[in-house]
């Protein structure tokens, strides 16, 4: 069969030259990706941390602030955001099938499931506007809540002439975490949008097949953390207790 | 006539320098679809299952049942919507990596974390500090 050996340089259309193997050059883009999600963890890990040194430090301020949150809403948005996953998960099955009208239509789907998690985020972000419950400094509500009474016995109850009325006294510094955290999710969320956008047009052209959908399933990787992200978000946010 | 994996077949370690089935095929394990549904399913039972334990008062348990879920999910998310369990392990290793590092980096803080408390609490509390003119 040797006369059916290919031309001396031969490779396949989309094996960059300094790869021996498709699979190599797949395994070595994927690692690179994971890298840079590494990198994504520990960037967000600097919020995480600034979060649990302040809950720790001043519990009462977060039970107070987080009733302002819409539990509703952040739940909704959770669900779409798991649901644009479940669509960029299926994308990439789509492609590695070759299945190209499969995978626009999944990719369409994650980029409509994105715009709406940023649908929802503007309305919750308008509302914190117009309550004017934004960062420390700039923290100045309309109305004030009765404060929830610490659980802890042991722990002092709020000073009454501190803050904003019978509020506890720094509750701004909530919400510069809440707007920080969410904040950069929701840059994270656009980048990917930029990214899925690009792949989306990509696909239409045909440039993905079940030999080539590596930039699919690195754009899946990314999406991925993001929605993880998300996933601790929430509760840490919406749902103290 | 003659398909394009021929040439590919044809040889052990081609003149490209592949080996023989290297260059078609699977790059990656498929996930089947049922597989990506239950795991959608779960993320949202789980969900659920958060927003209703938030409602319980379960002491400082409450925060350890929320983080609880929520690693579960990131779990499911990792190795099924993300290939880990099928991947090379290299690339879950890589992951595990950064989550130590996090952990470091939290824990290590909050062992300093609530030094200082007594110190902030004396300067907020002294008359002439300014702090409470807020």
């Amino acid at each position: 069969m040797i006369s059916h050996a290919e031309p001396l340089g031969w490779h396949p259309p989309h094996l960059a030259h300094h790869f021996d193997t498709p699979r190599q050059q797949f395994a070595a883009g994927k690692l690179g990706m994971w890298i840079f999600l590494l990198t994504e963890v520990l960037f967000f890990g600097g919020l995480f941390c600034a979060y649990a040194v302040y809950r720790a430090n001043h519990p009462e301020i977060f039970i107070y602030a987080h009733q302002f949150l819409d539990k509703p809403l952040g739940a909704i948005n959770t669900a779409v955001l798991i649901l644009s996953s479940l669509t960029m998960a299926w994308a990439v099955r789509c492609a590695q099938l070759s299945q190209r009208r499969g995978l626009v239509l999944c990719l369409a789907l994650t980029l409509a499931c994105a715009a709406v998690f940023l649908g929802i985020k503007y309305v919750e972000y308008d509302r914190k506007w117009e309550e004017g419950l934004k960062w420390a400094g700039s923290y100045a509500p309309r109305q004030v809540r009765e404060p929830i009474p610490p659980r802890d016995p042991s722990l002092p109850a709020f000073p009454p002439d501190h803050g904003h009325g019978s509020e506890p006294r720094n509750v701004g510094i909530f919400f510069s975490i809440y707007f920080a955290m969410t904040g950069l999710h929701a840059v994270h969320i656009l980048g990917g949008m930029g990214v899925i956008a690009w792949i989306l047009r990509r696909a239409v052209r045909g440039d993905f097949s079940a030999d080539y959908f590596n930039p699919v399933d690195y754009t899946a990787l990314y999406w991925h953390l993001v929605d993880m992200i998300w996933i601790y978000l929430f509760p840490l946010l919406y749902l103290i207790h | 006539m003659q398909s394009i994996d021929l040439p590919l077949e044809s040889s052990p370690v081609g003149a490209g320098g592949y080996a023989a089935g290297e260059g078609r095929g699977e790059l990656a394990h498929v996930m089947p679809a049922r597989v990506l549904v239950a795991v959608f399913a779960a993320l949202i039972l789980l969900t659920i299952l958060t927003v209703a334990a938030a409602r319980f008062d379960l002491g400082p348990a409450n925060l350890t049942v929320a983080l609880g879920i929520a690693t579960v999910k990131a779990t499911l998310v990792a190795l099924y919507f993300m290939h880990l369990r099928y991947d090379s392990p290299f690339n879950a290793l890589v992951f595990v990596t950064a989550l130590v590092f996090l952990a470091l980096f939290l824990s290590l803080t909050m062992l300093d974390a609530v030094q200082y408390q007594p110190d902030i609490r004396s300067y907020e509390t002294a008359p002439d500090s300014g702090f409470l003119a807020h």
